[in-house]
Formats: structure tokens, C-alpha cells, sequence
């Protein structure tokens, strides 16, 4: 059996296309209409709200938490401040991606962290002799990301929210509901993530839907999700990378530097986790890197204008390998892409040999018009596609 | 303060009028590394794709509406999602009846399907193989739409050559192709209708976009291919997609500018054109009222055909011929607009309360007799008495447009002839207003009520206000003697105009009118000399 989120009474009643998808064992919508296209739409324009309670969520809390997750991420949580976040992957011990999400500092003794994977084993395998506990608290914290221009208006409606800047939470009751909101997200819009516990979680859905509509507030699904991440730039497990503990061959496995996550590795730090590896790899530069990619449109619809059909467009963000090629070298691969509706590019996500990957690079990249394979002309651009002022403003 | 003396900078290119298809010509222009100065008479650019808060808090797209036809080349070429646009879609078009019952068109095809099928089964399939086939015929008008158009009189050889690709291009067409864009161009839209559909509300809301800003009926001859042109309309290459500017359309028009600045072209708003400077039969500036002479290699003019040539070059410069054409290029504007702030979504009768379609356009066309008696009235001179309306709540769409919890509402109305029996005065102007809240609250009651303020704009306010002659939204009517080759006359089709220097960029060129902004590149890629 699938588990069901603390929402499912609410989101059930409200996902009219029965577009079903599974998150860690949880069944949560791909898209609540009959197309998401509007529901991505609410994203840019207005306010989307998802449910968000699959994560896995960590409650790391006692005298050495900071030093615990010191230890196993990649950057430093002995200086991350009372009501920061902080988005980070974690390493093994050579230095290769096992997960990426947020840590959260709720106070000078307790974090919350949020995985895509189980972590717990693995947290408690590095806290040995540390004075730490270590609760997984996924199923009692319900979780929802209200993203979008109007998000912060409409929160507002509900109570007294602290200013938060990028990556910063704060303590809100809303409606008298407590929740900890944090200015966080996957869409690389304004937006904040709400954290209450799930015997609260239907009070606070109504209360979001009723003060939220006069604001367009729009519950949204995965796959809106899909799109607005790939426009931010933002990596999705197990599609765009495979995690370390899961990789058959090695060659599945990446670093942070692979993964365009540099900036999140800090080596001036104390140990942690994969340090040893790192520093090598940073040394050496890595063998491939994780950037964007935009697809040519006259190259495509050249390609469909020969076999005499207008240029199709992908209607939902595909995930799949993809080759992409220098001449006749495969220059690498493709993970994740799509129509920016907003944007009004064909943008995909991918791993290049770092000889490749510079701005600007002119490469090809595999389509299928008709069912032959053909080429069309894609040229390596900066992450992220979509970068509103107001995501940090 | 020194009083402005003549311009001293010299600019490649001086563009009239800061409309959508002025700022495009000016943007390809500055993006070829020219000088460029866009010159507009109002305070603001857009011309008649603007938006503006016209009562506290509630913002309208005054004029144009929607967007749907602005040519996807120019929003990839222009990037004009980085200079702020962004469009979202509409979604349906919802046809109350005035039996209480309703058609509705849905963007889900089986929700499409069994909604059309509850009024015909056949219609229900015809409707796929009608799109398929506009499908189609939109393919084979698209790339014409890119090309200046080849004069079929001349003997030029790159008009030849223009021909014959054109030959060739229609040559490719099957048989049965072939015919059907020979209907298209030949055909009314009511009778190339109901060649397919039964359902008179379905004849009646399709053949509306046959009629809009034209002084024609859905019966007259000519409409069909009216139709083909708003089926042309594309977003995410999907065709007859209709889409809202976030923000209204002066979204579309500040993303253009910002375009056209970040390329360098300089924009002077409330500089008005008195006059094209010419000197030695050529065009070399333009005088401003007040008397600055601002001078360039060449000026490009968006205003209307008839703006450009009778006013702003005047007679004296021109061939008699070319003067005639132009004399005769027909405007007579037939719609006016009316913008409600609302305290409340209005209810229909045929779908109470708030609703999906409500996030779509609604048309007031029940049947195909409806629409033609609003034209009857209108070939006489008088308004509709129950008009032909084409309505969106922006709001519905984009929050922003209203306080929280208000909406605004876009009205499109047809027919409001400009040549109206006594002219327009306040009083008709109001009359107007009343004329379309009545028709309308026979749909929806609680609409009077829910109106807190209104504006409303007759033909003679879109001229007085936006400079479009006759109030004409299309810059001249979208009939087939003044499209193609004999837009705006014959022999000067290809933005040229009988003065050296001096072109045309705005919707009274091919491919015509519409927030496309085709006539914008089209032209500026003239004037560089190259094809587009």
C-alpha cells in the first residue's frame, strides 16, 4: 500500500485529472487539473501551493547536532546562525554525491534536515561517540511550498510573518496554527516552505486556499514542478544524478563539483565526510560538469519542416539520458529538459566533459523527429535559465 | 535651460510612433547596430497595446486585449521574456445562449468533445478535421506572413524571384489543399462554416474572429480568410492559441522597448511628429511640434497609412496614383471597448458562479443570425443593439490586475461603427455603455450590480487617443483588396513608399493588424537590405 500525505483528504478532493505520482512511498498529484499548464503558470504569475510532506525529515537536536552535520555535509553547519538554512549536498567517503536537501538551524542545539532518501542510518553511522539524537520525524511534520510572486502576500493575510531573507526561517503562528516557515523552495521563485505538524496540516491547507484565492493561489503538482525546476537550474535525485550508495559502477557516481555544486563544498572547514577526496578532486577540476543547455529553435524547426510538420514541443518536461555531441564525440548527456513556457526556450539540463562546458559552447543534441534519430544545434548557457530579482529580493 | 535647437546627433534611422510595430522596427534596427530614435507622440509607448490603472487599483489593457498573434520569431529574436513578458494562456471560450443553455470550448480535447457532442454529434467530429485542416492552411500562410510581399505587376527580377518562390510554395499543395485555402480566401466566414458544423453557437463564435475589426458581416464574402488570420496565432507551436500579457498588454509593449534599449535605440516619448522632413525628394527627419527638426539616414513610419502620407510627408510630395490608393484604403473602424472594475465575478446564468470558464474568454454569439443583425445595424450607421462581444476578466488570470478579491473585465465590442448616424457625442458614447451592460446581464444578473466603475471606447476615442485613423484597430481593414501585395497600395507593398528614405513599419503594411508586430520586422529587415 501507498501512503497518503496529511493533505490527501484535501488534495484528493481536488485532483480532477486522478494524475497520481509516487514520492517515497506517498502517492501526491502530478497535476490536479486536466493539463498542469496552468498550475506552472501560478508559479510565475501568482502563487502555487505543493504538497511537500514526502521529504524525509531529520530532527537532529542535542549538544554536538552542529557537529554531527558538520561532519557529514559539505558545508559549515558550526557557523550556520540561528534561523538559517542551508542547501547542501552530502558525500561518502570518496568524495561522491549520497543526497542532497536542506539543513535547517532551528536553535543553537536542534536542526532540522530534509533528504530525498532515507538518511538516518547513515547520520547515526557518523554521530558515534557525538552527544546527539537523531528522530525522523517525516510522518509527524507535514510540509507544504507555497512559491510564487504572491506567496508572501498571501502569508501575510494569515499573520505576522518575520521579514525573512533568502534561506532564512522564522517562527509564525498563523491562524493560531504554529508553523516554521522558511524562505526556501524549488523553483527559483519567491516562495516559502511551511513546516506544521500533521494534526494541523488541514487547518493549515484551508486557511492558505481560502486567504490565498483572492491572490490566484493555484494547488499544483509535480509535474508544474518539473518545469519550474529545470528553469531554476535545480538537480533532481535519481534523475539528474545518480546517488553514491546507489550506483552499480562507478562511473554513476559524481561529486559536488560534477554536479556544479562547488560552491557548497567548503574545504576551509574542519573534516568532514569526503574532505580528503575533495580537495584532490578540486586540485585536478573536475572531469564533467552540470550546466544548461538551450536547444536551437531554427535548428528544430528545420528538422520538422523537412519531414512537413510544424515544430513539436515536448508538453511536459521529459527525464531521460540524452546524448549530446561535439562532431562526431559525445560531448555528454542530457538528465532533464523541456519548453520553458515562460521563457519560450527548449532548455535541458546536463552533464558535460568539462573540455565542453564553457558558456557559449556550440554542440549538437539527439532528437527524434519522426521516429529517426537527427541532431539539432544546442549551445551550453548559464544556470539558472530563470533568475527573478525577487527569489532573493 | 536652453530652448532646443536642431538636433545636432544624426541617427541612421528615426522611427514614427512608439506602437508595438514601431518599437519592433526599431529594436531589429538597433540589434543591426544602427542608431535608432523611436519618436511617440504620447507620454508612453505601446500605442494601443498599452495598460494603465484607469481606476485606483485596477489596471486594463485599454485597447488590445490579448495576445496571441505576436510572431513567436520576434519574442525568441527580441528574448523578450527577459524584458519582463510573459504570457499565460486562455483557456476556453464559453458561448452563453440566451435559452439558459451554453456551448462551452474547452482546451482538454475529450472535455472539448463531449461538451460539443451534448449539442451535435457530428459537429463533435467534424471539430478535429476542421482544425487539422486550418492546421494546415496556417502552415501554408505562415511563412508569407514573413516576407514582404512580392508586387505580381512588376518586372523587377527580386520580385520575380519572390514570385516564383511563391509559386512554388502554393505549387507544393495538394489538390484538396489547395482548394480549401482557395475557399478560405474566397468564402464567408458563416458559409465556410457551416461547410463543417450544424451547431448554430458554434458557426456563430467561430465566425466571429472572420468579423473582428472589420465593417463586415459574418456573411460577407472575404471573412473566411479574416478567420485564417486569427487561427494563425500561435504559442509554444501550437496554432489558434490565445494567450493574456501578465501585467496587460503594455507588458508587451515595455518588453519590446526594453529590448529595443538594452539593443541601444533611444526612445523620446511626448515627441510628437508635426512632419516628415523632406529635402531633395527624401525623406531626412522629422520635425516635432514645437519645431525640432530631428534628423536620420532614414525615417520609418508606424503610423497609419493615412496618418503617414496625407498628414505627415502631405500630397504635394506624392505621385496622384499613390495619393488616390491611399484616399481610398478603406478604416472605418467597428468596435469599441468597455472596461469594467467589478466588485464581484460576474454570475451567468448558463454557469453560476466562479468557474474555470471564467479564466477563458466569453462570446456573446449565439447564432450566426445575431451576429449578421449586429452588423445590419451597423451597415446603417447605428450601433449594435445587441452586440457582438468578446469578453476576458484579466483578473482571473493575473491577480495583480485588481485588488484582491475584484476583478476587471474586458469587454470587445462589435459593431460601434465610427461613421456613426450623427456622430459620437458623450451621450452615445453612454449609450453605448448601457447597450452593452444590458445585453450582457441578460447572461449574467448580478453583473450591473457588481460594476463599480466603467470605461468605455468608441472608435472615435481609439482615434483621438491612439492616432489609429477611423478608430480602424488593424491600422485598415483586413479585407483581401488591401492585404498582400495591395497593403496599404499597390506597388509600394514592400515597406517602401513612393519618398526615398522614407518607410512604412506599422499594421497598415502586410501582414496586417493584430498585436503580430510582423509589419515591424518585416520592414526593418527591408531596410537593412536583407530577408527575413
Amino acid at each position: 500500500m501507498l501512503k497518503t500525505t496529511p493533505f490527501h483528504e484535501r488534495t484528493s478532493a481536488l485532483c480532477v485529472s486522478h494524475a497520481w505520482r509516487r514520492w517515497a512511498g506517498y502517492v501526491v498529484a502530478s497535476s490536479y487539473e486536466l493539463s498542469h499548464e496552468r498550475e506552472y503558470h501560478s508559479i510565475r504569475a501568482a502563487a502555487a501551493l505543493f504538497d511537500v510532506s514526502p521529504l524525509y525529515k531529520y530532527r537532529v537536536k542535542g549538544r554536538d547536532a552542529a557537529r554531527l552535520l558538520d561532519r557529514v555535509i559539505t558545508r559549515n553547519a558550526l557557523r550556520a546562525q540561528v534561523g538559517q538554512v542551508l542547501y547542501t549536498p552530502w558525500c561518502d567517503a570518496a568524495g561522491k554525491v549520497i543526497d542532497d536537501g536542506t539543513v535547517a538551524r532551528l536553535d543553537e542545539t536542534t536542526f532540522r534536515m530534509t533528504a530525498a532518501e532515507p538518511n538516518l542510518r547513515w547520520l547515526e553511522a557518523n554521530a558515534l561517540g557525538l552527544e546527539v539524537s537523531i528522530d525522523d520525524v517525516s510522518a509527524s511534520v507535514a510540509a507544504l511550498s507555497l512559491q510564487g510572486p504572491s506567496s508572501l502576500s498571501i502569508l501575510r493575510e494569515l499573520g505576522d510573518i518575520p521579514a525573512l531573507k533568502y534561506f532564512r526561517l522564522g517562527q509564525a503562528t498563523l491562524r493560531g496554527i504554529p508553523v516554521t516557515v522558511t524562505r526556501t523552495g524549488y523553483t527559483g521563485d519567491l516562495g516559502y516552505e511551511l513546516w506544521v505538524s500533521s494534526e494541523n496540516a488541514i487547518a493549515l491547507w484551508d486557511a492558505l486556499i481560502a486567504a490565498g484565492r483572492p491572490y490566484g493561489i493555484q494547488p499544483a503538482g509535480m509535474l508544474a514542478l518539473d518545469v519550474a525546476r529545470i528553469e531554476a537550474g535545480l538537480m533532481l535525485i535519481d534523475v539528474d544524478y545518480v546517488p553514491a550508495n546507489k550506483a552499480l559502477i562507478e562511473s554513476q557516481k559524481s561529486s559536488p563539483y560534477e554536479l556544479d555544486l562547488g560552491w557548497a563544498v567548503n574545504l576551509d572547514k574542519g573534516h568532514f565526510v569526503g574532505r580528503g577526496a575533495l580537495e584532490a578532486e578540486k586540485a585536478r577540476g573536475p572531469q564533467w560538469q552540470f550546466v544548461g543547455v538551450e536547444i536551437g529553435w531554427d535548428a528544430l524547426e528545420r528538422l520538422y519542416a523537412e519531414v512537413g510538420l510544424a515544430t513539436r514541443l515536448p508538453a511536459t518536461a521529459w527525464r531521460m539520458s540524452v546524448p549530446i555531441y561535439s562532431g562526431v564525440e559525445q560531448a555528454g548527456y542530457a538528465t532533464s529538459g523541456g519548453w520553458s513556457p515562460l521563457l519560450k526556450k527548449y532548455i535541458a539540463l546536463a552533464h558535460l566533459r568539462s573540455s565542453w562546458a564553457k558558456p557559449g559552447t556550440q554542440l549538437d543534441i539527439e532528437i527524434t523527429v519522426e521516429h529517426k534519430r537527427k541532431r539539432a544545434a544546442a549551445r551550453v548557457v548559464k544556470k539558472p535559465f530563470f533568475d527573478p530579482e525577487r527569489k532573493r529580493a | 535651460m536652453t530652448e532646443p535647437k536642431a538636433s545636432v546627433k544624426r541617427y541612421d534611422a528615426i522611427v514614427i510612433g512608439g506602437g508595438h510595430n514601431g518599437l519592433v522596427c526599431a529594436a531589429y534596427l538597433a540589434r543591426a547596430g544602427k542608431r535608432v530614435v523611436v519618436l511617440e507622440r504620447r507620454e508612453r509607448v505601446g500605442g494601443a497595446a498599452m495598460s494603465e490603472e484607469v481606476f485606483p487599483g485596477f489596471r486594463f489593457s485599454v485597447f488590445s486585449y490579448v495576445v496571441s498573434l505576436l510572431r513567436p520569431e520576434i519574442i525568441r529574436e527580441l528574448d523578450l521574456p527577459r524584458h519582463g513578458l510573459h504570457i499565460l494562456p486562455l483557456e476556453s471560450t464559453l458561448t452563453p445562449l440566451p435559452n439558459g443553455d451554453y456551448l462551452a470550448q474547452w482546451n482538454d480535447h475529450d472535455q472539448n468533445r463531449r461538451e460539443l457532442a451534448r449539442h451535435s454529434l457530428r459537429d463533435a467530429e467534424a471539430y478535429d478535421e476542421f482544425g487539422l485542416v486550418l492546421h494546415q492552411m496556417a502552415r501554408v500562410i505562415k511563412p508569407v506572413l514573413r516576407m514582404a510581399p512580392p508586387d505580381p505587376a512588376s518586372l523587377h527580377p527580386r520580385e520575380l524571384l519572390d514570385l516564383l518562390k511563391l509559386g512554388r510554395h502554393f505549387r507544393g499543395l495538394r489538390p484538396e489543399q489547395f482548394n480549401a485555402l482557395w475557399k478560405l480566401l474566397t468564402m464567408s466566414s458563416a458559409d465556410y462554416l457551416a461547410e463543417w458544423f450544424e451547431t448554430e453557437a458554434l458557426k456563430a463564435t467561430k465566425s466571429a474572429s472572420g468579423i473582428i475589426g472589420t465593417l463586415l458581416g459574418p456573411r460577407s464574402p472575404g471573412t473566411a480568410y479574416v478567420l485564417l488570420h486569427h487561427y494563425m496565432g500561435e504559442l509554444d507551436g501550437v496554432f489558434r492559441a490565445w494567450g493574456f500579457a501578465k501585467g496587460g498588454n503594455g507588458s508587451v509593449s515595455a518588453a519590446i522597448a526594453g529590448a529595443a534599449q538594452a539593443f541601444g535605440a533611444e526612445i523620446r516619448t511626448s515627441a510628437a511628429v508635426s512632419q516628415v522632413l523632406i529635402e531633395g525628394g527624401k525623406a531626412v527627419g522629422a520635425v516635432l511640434e514645437g519645431g525640432e527638426e530631428v534628423r536620420g539616414k532614414i525615417v520609418a513610419s508606424s503610423a497609419d497609412p493615412r496618418r503617414t502620407f496625407l498628414s505627415l510627408v502631405g500630397e504635394k510630395h506624392l505621385p496622384g496614383e499613390f495619393v488616390q490608393s491611399i484616399r481610398r484604403f478603406k478604416f472605418r473602424g467597428a468596435s469599441a471597448k468597455v472596461n469594467l472594475a467589478l466588485g464581484e465575478l460576474p454570475s451567468f446564468t448558463c454557469m453560476p458562479g466562479a468557474g474555470p470558464h471564467l479564466r477563458g474568454a466569453v462570446s456573446i454569439s449565439p447564432s450566426v443570425d445575431y451576429l449578421e443583425r449586429a452588423y445590419d445595424d451597423a451597415k446603417y450607421g447605428e450601433v449594435s443593439r445587441r452586440p457582438y462581444m468578446d469578453i476576458v476578466i484579466p483578473s482571473m488570470l493575473d491577480p495583480g490586475m485588481a485588488p484582491p478579491g475584484k476583478h476587471v473585465m474586458s469587454i470587445f465590442v462589435q459593431y460601434a461603427p465610427y461613421h456613426l448616424n450623427g456622430g459620437w457625442t458623450d451621450a452615445r458614447r453612454e449609450a453605448l455603455g448601457d447597450a452593452v451592460l444590458d445585453t450582457l446581464a441578460e447572461y449574467a444578473p448580478n453583473l450591473k450590480s457588481a460594476v463599480l466603475h466603467r470605461q468605455v471606447i468608441t472608435p472615435a476615442d481609439i482615434e483621438r487617443v491612439v492616432g489609429l485613423a477611423e478608430g480602424n484597430i488593424f491600422q485598415g481593414e483586413l479585407s483581401l483588396q488591401q492585404m498582400f501585395f495591395l497593403r496599404p497600395a499597390p506597388a509600394w507593398s514592400r515597406y517602401r513608399t513612393p519618398v526615398a528614405g522614407l518607410w512604412q513599419c506599422g499594421s497598415g503594411t502586410h501582414p496586417g493588424g493584430g498585436v503580430m508586430g510582423a509589419s515591424g520586422r518585416n520592414a526593418a529587415f527591408q531596410i537593412l537590405g536583407r530577408r527575413a
